[in-house]
């Protein structure tokens, strides 16, 4: 016990929001790697700001569970890392932190929200990083960055301390330069936990070795459809021959739902982000607001100062879709869509094993590049499936284009984490 | 121009912890903001996680007043803003709450019974409490105690069946004597609950009053209401649907917002909770005896009349006490309790958890052995209830009888005391004997006046007879 690791490295991708000089750590799996923590996760006694000025100098007293687990477990928390501000974003532009730049092309974003994380990893700056995901966040990252990334079953990881953005559909996920890496991580922070009304008491993680051989593997046909780019299409269909060429059975199949995925994702997401988002009124969090004016005065300005344009945003579009007289039209019909998908996800497994297809629809984006919201979402088609049905999918590399990288996407049932990382670990290794 | 009444009764559980972390709730004699954790304070992050124990409590309720359990409950998000409220939204049941249905019966004016519709019972965390430095409008500035945050509510909706103030507060007064009863609520609690009542003149309006937070100000609030409602209606001026404040120090009730204004609270399932079921706890829930059962228990074991049993019964405390007393003197012990220990602790404010309990029931060994007459008990009683006010230690019953000369008169020196009353009073004495009724009760109240309440009217009748006999 009582080790440190000093952490004074460059930060040339603005990857950090804080970085430790020093971090502590004991025994255990993890014993003296050093993590990046994505900055939405609560950590005593160091900042956490969700990338937004409203939370500016605010210092947890409190630990999420993911952060104890890995302080036990021996890990060195070096830092937290860059996001778009309350994970509202694909890029890790939108933070109040400025832009982190992608390691593999520093003109491009890193994709995001959990950019930061993704970029500290491909860069060498930290072995290893948590992101969280809720629409895509951890995967796409990943896939930009080149490196592998998990979102876990819904209830696999404790949310307790992860600030929230949308609370139904958010994972804390693991990210790593290899599958065997992720694995560890993941093995760490997966469990039950009690203060967390939503984590599900599932059995411990299995050691991870590789297996695809005879495996059935879905590969749903809007996954190569209208938006996805020719050359990510033409990366992941290699990715996908390869699959077959280790073992496994290819089986083309439908998702019919996906066609409402992207609406129900964001009506909901914002919806939750309006209510959750609240709290941040200048009385505890941000600037002290002007005392003198009316209280509800004081607070619109400080939200309105505080927040950036696509939190406003979202907070606005999904405080309208809970309005009394609206509510029946957008999130009640967002949540019937969320239904159908996760419908659409079970009958499917019904007939395969794994889901398979690319993680984005296209490579990293040139910074700056991408200026209206509408496409920005549009991004996360390929991701939200698995958040609105809550079952687990990982981001592995698998090739790239143009010298960008090219994420490929394993999807599992329920609780197949395992699964899909051992999948996923044959890839890697057959790729290799 | 009839009445209707429909009440929201809020009541803070007295659980040990909160409704969704562990702080513990006994919260009133410490310093503010002392019990807090990050979920209670909303800290970005935190989770809740239900306490079973409220839950339990609740259901409990909801077993003692008939109420149907649904399979399946849910937690919701009221959202509003308000420097109280930590997490800006306040996590309550609004579509599926925990309980339906159910009744309270109550005694009318008329001594009927008169069963009182419930709609629902449903689970809700307290806000924190805002502390004024100054007065609200011109105070320099306010602050926030989150002491109070998360405490479990239960907020009990009656259909709008009640007719008149005394009504209500009739009702109110059984529902309190049954949740304390069932050991889940405490009225003793500052702040323990919040009414908010509906009230319209059939054909009306209805008209919605707030922040009444004490049972004498359900009363009043409603009487006020109802008088202001009625003016409005002979003058023929519309009455407008509007929420409004009930201030408790006026009497009075203003306008808060018409509706119009009404917020729009966007409640949506909390995806923060799991769906409740509980419905299979209920059948496990055992009742504790309850006021009615308790009623007619005391009438059948210590042979009450209907009336005493249902005033000691109607407060636990007071039902305890009795039984702590009656055991071998019901006959004195249900007046002395009912009739005049409740009036003279009603004029001194006090508590019955304050009476001495040994101190009274020698009091009442007194009494039955008719060593001294009920007026001398009703000196002794409030010598001691004013020693125990004081602070001082309370002398025991002997003591104070023997200290104020209240022994009874009795034997020759009596028999002397009264013939000297009747050789004083030889015009009352002839009036005696030319028959008028009226003369005896005037000489035993000369007699009493001269024992100063010493002796037992019934016997000094009885020796004025016999003197005058002779």
């Amino acid at each position: 016990m009582a080790n440190t690791v000093v952490f004074d490295l460059p930060d040339p991708f603005n990857a950090f929001i804080t970085r430790c000089k020093e971090a502590a750590y004991g025994d255990g799996p993890l014993s003296g790697i050093t993590i990046g923590i994505k900055d939405n996760i609560s950590t005593a006694g160091i900042q956490t700001t969700c990338g937004s000025q409203i939370l500016a100098g605010y210092i947890p007293p409190y630990d999420a569970h993911v952060i104890t687990l890995l302080a036990s477990a021996g890990a060195a928390i070096v830092g937290k890392t860059n996001m778009d501000e309350f994970g509202m974003g694909t890029t890790t532009e939108n933070s109040a932190f400025g832009p982190t730049k992608n390691p593999a092309d520093p003109t491009r974003a890193p994709g995001g929200s959990s950019g930061g994380s993704a970029a500290a990893v491909a860069s060498g700056m930290v072995r290893m990083a948590l992101g969280t995901d809720t629409g895509g966040s951890v995967r796409c990252p990943a896939s930009f960055c080149g490196i592998v990334g998990l979102k876990p079953t819904y209830g696999r990881v404790s949310r307790y301390g992860l600030i929230a953005y949308a609370n139904s559909f958010e994972q804390i996920g693991p990210m790593a330069r290899s599958v065997e890496d992720c694995a560890l991580l993941y093995s760490v922070i997966a469990g039950y936990d009690p203060r967390d009304a939503t984590s599900c008491n599932l059995p411990a993680p299995a050691p991870v070795t590789p297996e695809i051989k005879g495996k059935k593997i879905g590969v749903p046909e809007e996954f190569f459809g209208e938006g996805v780019s020719a050359e990510v299409a033409t990366v992941a269909t290699a990715a996908i021959d390869q699959l077959q060429g280790l073992g496994a059975v290819i089986v083309p199949c439908s998702m019919p739902s996906m066609r409402y995925a992207l609406a129900a994702y964001y009506v909901i997401s914002m919806a939750e982000a309006s209510s959750n988002l609240g709290r941040y009124d200048g009385v505890r969090f941000g600037p002290a607001p002007d005392f003198s004016r009316p209280w509800h005065e004081a607070y619109s300005e400080v939200r309105r100062s505080c927040f950036s344009e696509e939190v406003r945003r979202r907070i606005l579009l999904g405080t309208f879709a809970l309005s009394a007289g609206y509510k029946g039209k957008y999130y009640a019909k967002a949540q019937q869509a969320r239904r159908m998908v996760r419908a659409d996800i079970d009958r499917i497994f019904q007939t395969v094993d794994l889901i398979a297809g690319p993680t984005m629809p296209t490579v990293a984006f040139p910074l700056g590049q991408v200026t209206d919201p509408l496409s920005m979402y549009l991004a996360d088609i390929l991701t939200v499936p698995a958040n609105l049905s809550g079952i687990p999918a990982i981001s592995v590399p698998c090739g790239r284009t143009d010298g960008l990288p090219v994420g490929l996407q394993l999807m599992g049932r329920h609780g197949a984490e395992d699964e899909i990382l051992s999948a996923a670990l044959a890839f890697e290794e057959g790729s290799a | 121009m009839t009445v209707i009444i429909g009440l929201e009764i809020h009541c803070q559980l007295n659980t040990q912890t909160k409704l969704f972390c562990g702080c513990s709730t006994d919260y009133r004699d410490d310093g503010p903001n002392t019990h807090v954790c990050p979920v209670c304070l909303g800290l970005p992050g935190s989770l809740p996680a239900i306490n079973r124990q409220a839950v339990l409590y609740a259901l409990r309720v909801a077993k003692a007043l008939h109420c149907e359990v649904p399979e399946i409950s849910e937690f919701a998000r009221k959202n509003y803003f308000y420097p109280d409220l930590a997490k800006a939204y306040q996590i309550t049941q609004h579509d599926r709450p925990l309980a339906v249905g159910g009744y309270v019966d109550i005694e009318s004016e008329e001594g009927k019974t008169r069963r009182i519709t419930l709609t629902r019972i449903h689970m809700e965390e307290d806000p924190g409490r805002l502390v004024h430095m100054g007065s609200p409008d011109r105070g320099r500035y306010t602050l926030v105690d989150y002491n109070r945050s998360g405490i479990p509510l239960i907020e009990i909706v009656t259909e709008p069946e009640l007719t008149s103030p005394k009504e209500a507060r009739r009702f109110l007064n059984k529902l309190r004597a049954t949740l304390e009863y069932l050991g889940v609520y405490d009225s003793d609690r500052e702040g323990s609950l919040r009414v908010d009542a509906n009230i319209s003149i059939k054909g009306h309006e209805r008209v919605e009053v707030k922040n009444i937070t004490s049972y004498k100000g359900v009363e009043k609030a409603l009487t006020f209401e109802i008088t202001r409602q009625r003016a409005m209606i002979r003058r023929n001026a519309p009455i407008a649907r509007e929420t409004r404040h009930f201030q408790e120090a006026r009497g009075v009730t203003t306008s808060a917002r018409s509706k119009e204004f009404e917020h729009d609270y966007r409640y949506f399932p909390d995806p923060d909770l799991a769906l409740l079921q509980v419905s299979s706890w209920v059948d496990a829930i055992e009742l504790p005896e309850l006021p009615d059962a308790r009623r007619d228990r005391f009438m059948e074991e210590y042979g009450l009349s209907a009336n005493h049993a249902r005033t000691l019964t109607g407060d636990i405390r007071l039902a305890e006490f009795f039984e702590e007393i009656a055991s071998d003197m019901p006959d004195i012990a249900a007046p002395w309790t009912a009739d005049v220990l409740l009036g003279e602790l009603y004029y001194r404010d006090m508590p019955v958890t304050e009476v001495p309990i040994p101190l009274f029931r020698a009091l009442l060994f007194e009494l039955k052995q008719e060593r001294i007459t009920d007026s001398s008990g009703v000196a002794v009683l409030r010598t001691i209830l004013n020693q125990v006010k004081e602070g001082s230690s309370p002398e025991m019953p002997a003591a104070i009888i023997e200290r104020l000369g209240l022994g009874k008169e009795e034997g020759e020196s009596f028999q002397e005391i009264v013939a000297s009353v009747l050789a004083d009073h030889d015009a009352a004495v002839a009036d005696y004997r030319a028959g008028k009724a009226g003369a005896i009760n005037f000489l035993v109240g000369q007699v009493m006046k001269a024992t100063r309440g010493r002796a037992d009217p019934k016997e000094i009748a009885r020796i004025i007879e016999a003197l005058l006999q002779e």
